[in-house]
């Protein structure tokens, strides 16, 4: 733990660093928005920012690079439900016995503005 | 140094019940017993809310199964009270049968089995079991009971606005639910309920890591101890999908979105002016990536009663501690990946289908080994029959026959012909109702003595449990039949309009209400039991069972603080007929002689 | 009656039982935007189209550096009470308090802006998406502000009474507010830019 003042300051420092990190990230981000990718492509270049920013906020912000075993335990099973939850979803829709039939009077009437 | 690593007499580690502090003699009435932080206060809060929230959703049921046995004619009693809107002249409306059908089950499942199970079981006794204070967060405990409360008081009071309670099930299936009435407040209720067991959650994993005795390692904790642990995970992390959900399912109908309504949606002969483009299976997906883990969650917390019963009363350690820790931990994991069985008929694709199939085959195999671990504790026991033992042993068929026809469920050909009939029912409440009722049941008579210092009648006790055994078969077996039959569930005609060659199983509805009346009679010799022996009970000294684990050290009842003195743990949990011992059981809690 | 723990650590998990609850709780919040973010999944595979340029990127980006920037202050509002500068921390816990008023109040024009274009939550299944994300981690935006408020006021006699305890729940708020941060890292490009 950061009990220790001289341990403290030195982690000042890093907070400072990685928090500038993070405003650039963040540039990258908008950047990376100029360019007009396929879906696929721009889903898997936003989400990798998004991760290496959020992974700097997790390790260092909230201290997880030298967290516990049971917090780095619950934490494992928290990620894999949320895969779960984002993946199977999505593949049992996707997977369905039959043609899927476009709804009468649908969509195409209530888009645009 | 132990295994726990917490040195003797360190800092914080205080477990002792501060008798003769005058500071706590200064607690008010209102602080005492009504806005206690005391776990085992809170603990009997729940499962007296939770006993008369099962009675009141046994009570629906009781009503519907009039309406089922005899259509059409007027429900005695109190048919003339219920008013115009629900049961005119005393005869049932459809709309007033789909209201009983839906709050019965969200009642029995939130608001009577989970709260007694996990709330009132798991508060109360588990702290003492691991030799703990209390809860780690007490405060934190008192809000969960009372946010659980206005859940339950919004739940009850959805039967009063115009258009009634909810009457979509309790599954609350999209579009119907969003253009229904009485969902709003049902999904306010659940809300509610829903955080309460969140906020709980918390309290149950971080007492059970952070506050065991010294001495007490995982593999020497009570299998209730660890059955509440995987059950708390299971809330943790499945729980809050379906609080996101009923947020969606709220917004459809109070703001108009369209997060589960599809576009082309006509209601009453009018088009609906949403924007569209929803989709119903995603309240589904996201329904039951809950509300699967929730029947572990009603299961698990029985199964660890009727293990701690089983040991106690066969005088014999459990066979397969292990086998039982693995495999209830590996049942947690599975729990999370196996919801979409409850979704074979939604035009889902061969392999997804294959998927979920083969997930939910795999999750049996736990089950069973549990199952088997305490069937075989029983081989050469010397077993005395006390009344919980009633209870106990009853629970390992009737889960047995819960357990199995649930098979044909699981696979996705025969669910195709068994989905959404009267069998499903059958496979349910076999598990639910003699299976953790029965659990339940014999966990009150078990603690009661802890709780009271007092024990309950066994003649009434006998009373309760074979009237309940023999009645609860004769409801819920002729359901298998109806359902093959093809008797659809959730019909104000009891599914007659649907199944080939009805006549004689839907006869057996008569035989069902008379058993299901019957069986309410019989829960009165508990109830009555339960409220005299408070008074006039025999009274018992700490230990009556003469039980080995760590909660039978503490006075009965326990004082705040539990333990006189620091609780320390010696040996494994279920050291019953150890060989060379003076008493045929060596407690946890008990030093070995010099 | 004391329960152990709350402040010195267990020897054996080396944790309190508040640092091993909040997390917990982190966990639980996981999994509820997690029903969100899968919601969109699922509704953006099932739209026939999915709206672009309705959104105001450079607000949303503007938030993003706020929120990036009170999680530094949060962090620092911890990190300058274990050096036991009391001066300092008050400092940035109000940096952090004041940051996240600025945020709602850019959210609250957002929203208002939305609404009189009539992009309502019932406009399209996108603006309900957006407006559930949104409102739930504004939400929780303000209820972090609620804790700070606390931690501001009444709450810092634990200051006095209990120092390491209150060090330890300013490092709570600041665990759950870098959890807020972390949800909008997500959500910024997700709704804003995909």
């Amino acid at each position: 733990m950061h009990s220790d003042s001289t341990e403290v300051k030195k982690s000042i420092r890093t907070y400072m660093t990685i928090g500038v990190a993070l405003l650039v990230f963040t540039g990258i981000t908008v950047a990376a928005n100029q360019f007009h990718f396929g879906v696929p492509v721009a889903v898997t270049v936003a989400l990798i920012i998004a991760m290496m920013k959020g992974s700097m906020v997790a390790s260092v912000f909230m201290h997880l690079s030298h967290e516990k075993k049971w917090i780095y335990g619950a934490l494992i099973l928290t990620v894999l439900g949320f895969l779960v939850l984002m993946t199977v979803p999505i593949f049992t829709t996707m997977d369905t016995i039959g043609k899927h039939v476009p709804a009468i009077g649908g969509a195409a009437e209530h888009q645009g503005h | 140094m132990d295994k726990t690593g917490i040195h003797p007499g360190g800092e914080g580690v205080q477990a002792v019940a501060h008798g003769h502090d005058p500071h706590h003699d200064e607690l008010g009435f209102w602080r005492k017993y009504v806005f206690s932080v005391d776990h085992k206060v809170i603990g009997i809060q729940y499962a007296i809310t939770g006993l008369l929230f099962l009675l009141f959703g046994f009570t629906l049921m009781m009503i519907m199964r009039w309406q089922l046995a005899y259509p059409g004619r007027p429900i005695p009693l109190i048919g003339m009270w219920l008013g115009q809107t629900r049961a005119p002249m005393g005869i049932m409306l459809p709309e007033f049968y789909n209201q009983l059908g839906a709050m019965h089950g969200t009642i029995m499942v939130f608001m009577g089995v989970v709260p007694l199970a996990v709330g009132g079981f798991g508060n109360f006794v588990m702290p003492l079991q691991i030799g703990a204070p209390d809860m780690a967060f007490p405060k934190l405990n008192m809000l969960s009971y009372w946010v659980y409360f206005v859940g339950g008081v919004t739940m009850l009071a959805s039967f009063f606005p115009k258009g009634g309670a909810a009457q979509s099930g309790w599954t609350s299936y999209p579009p119907l639910a969003i253009i229904s009435d009485g969902q709003t407040m049902w999904l306010i209720g659940m809300i509610f309920l829903i955080t309460s067991s969140l906020l709980g959650s918390i309290n149950f994993i971080v007492t059970i890591v952070q506050l065991r005795a010294r001495g007490l390692s995982y593999m020497g904790l009570p299998f209730f101890v660890w059955a509440q642990f995987v059950t708390s995970f299971l809330l943790l992390l499945a729980f809050p999908p379906l609080e996101a959900a009923g947020v969606l399912q709220l917004m459809d109908r109070l703001a108009g979105t369209s997060f589960f309504m599809p576009s082309g949606l006509v209601v009453s002969g009018r088009p609906l002016t949403i924007s569209g483009n929803g989709n119903p299976l995603l309240w589904q997906h996201l329904f039951w990536f809950l509300a699967h883990p929730e029947v572990y969650v009603l299961i698990l917390p029985a199964m660890g009663i009727v293990a701690e019963i089983i040991a106690n009363n066969t005088r014999k350690p459990l066979w397969g501690y292990k086998a039982l820790v693995y495999s209830v931990t590996f049942l947690g994991f599975m729990s999370f990946i196996v919801w979409a069985h409850h979704m074979f008929m939604t035009g889902m694709g061969t392999t997804m289908s294959a998927f979920f199939q083969t997930t939910t085959m795999i999750i049996s195999i736990p089950s069973v080994v549990i199952l088997t671990a305490l069937l075989l504790s029983l081989w050469g026991a010397s077993i005395r029959f006390t009344t919980p033992m009633l209870f106990a042993l009853a629970f390992l068929p009737m889960f047995g026959i819960g357990g199995l026809t649930g098979l044909p469920l699981g696979l996705a050909p025969s669910d195709i012909h068994l989905h959404d009939t009267y069998y499903v029912i059958g496979h349910f409440h076999y598990v639910v109702a003699p299976g953790t009722i029965f659990a339940l049941f014999a966990g009150v008579y078990y603690w009661f003595p802890k709780a009271t210092g007092r024990k309950m009648n066994d003649v009434l006790g006998a009373i309760h449990f074979w009237g309940s055994f023999i009645c609860i078969n004769i409801v819920f077996m002729p359901m298998f039949i109806q359902g093959l039959s093809g008797m659809n569930r959730r019909m104000y005609d009891g599914g007659a309009q649907y199944a080939y060659n009805a006549g004689l199983p839907l006869k057996l509805n008569v035989v069902i209400g008379m058993a299901a009346w019957t069986l309410g009679l019989f829960q009165l010799p508990f109830i009555v039991n339960f409220f005299t022996s408070i008074f006039w009970g025999k009274t018992v000294d700490k230990n009556p069972w003469e039980a080995t684990t760590l909660e039978w050290s503490a006075p009965s009842p326990p004082g705040h603080g539990n333990f006189l003195t620091e609780p320390i743990v010696y040996r494994a949990p279920y050291e019953y007929s150890v060989p060379g011992a003076a008493k045929d059981f060596s407690p946890q809690f008990e030093p070995e002689k010099a | 009656m004391n329960i152990p723990y709350t402040v010195e650590e267990r020897p054996d998990t080396g944790l309190t039982n508040g640092k091993l609850g909040i997390w917990l709780f982190l966990a639980s919040e996981v999994m509820l935007f997690g029903a969100l973010f899968s919601t969109y999944i699922i509704l953006r595979t099932g739209a026939p189209e999915w709206p672009h340029g309705e959104l105001n990127v450079l607000l949303g980006a503007i938030n993003t550096v706020i929120l990036i920037t009170s999680s530094v202050t949060m962090v620092m509002a911890w990190a300058t009470l274990k050096l036991k500068d009391w001066a300092k921390h008050r400092l940035y816990l109000i940096a952090t308090f004041a940051l996240a008023g600025i945020f709602l109040v850019n959210k609250y024009f957002e929203y208002k802006d939305h609404f009189d274009k009539g992009e309502t939550p019932a406009h399209s299944t996108f603006t309900a998406i957006y407006f559930t994300l949104t409102g739930l981690h504004g939400i929780h935006i303000l209820g972090g502000m609620v804790v700070m408020l606390y931690f501001l006021g009444p709450g810092t006699k634990l200051w006095k009474k209990n120092p390491d305890q209150f060090t330890n729940r300013i490092e709570f708020t600041g665990l759950y507010w870098h959890f807020v941060d972390l949800v909008w890292i997500f959500l910024f490009p997700v709704l804003y830019l995909l």
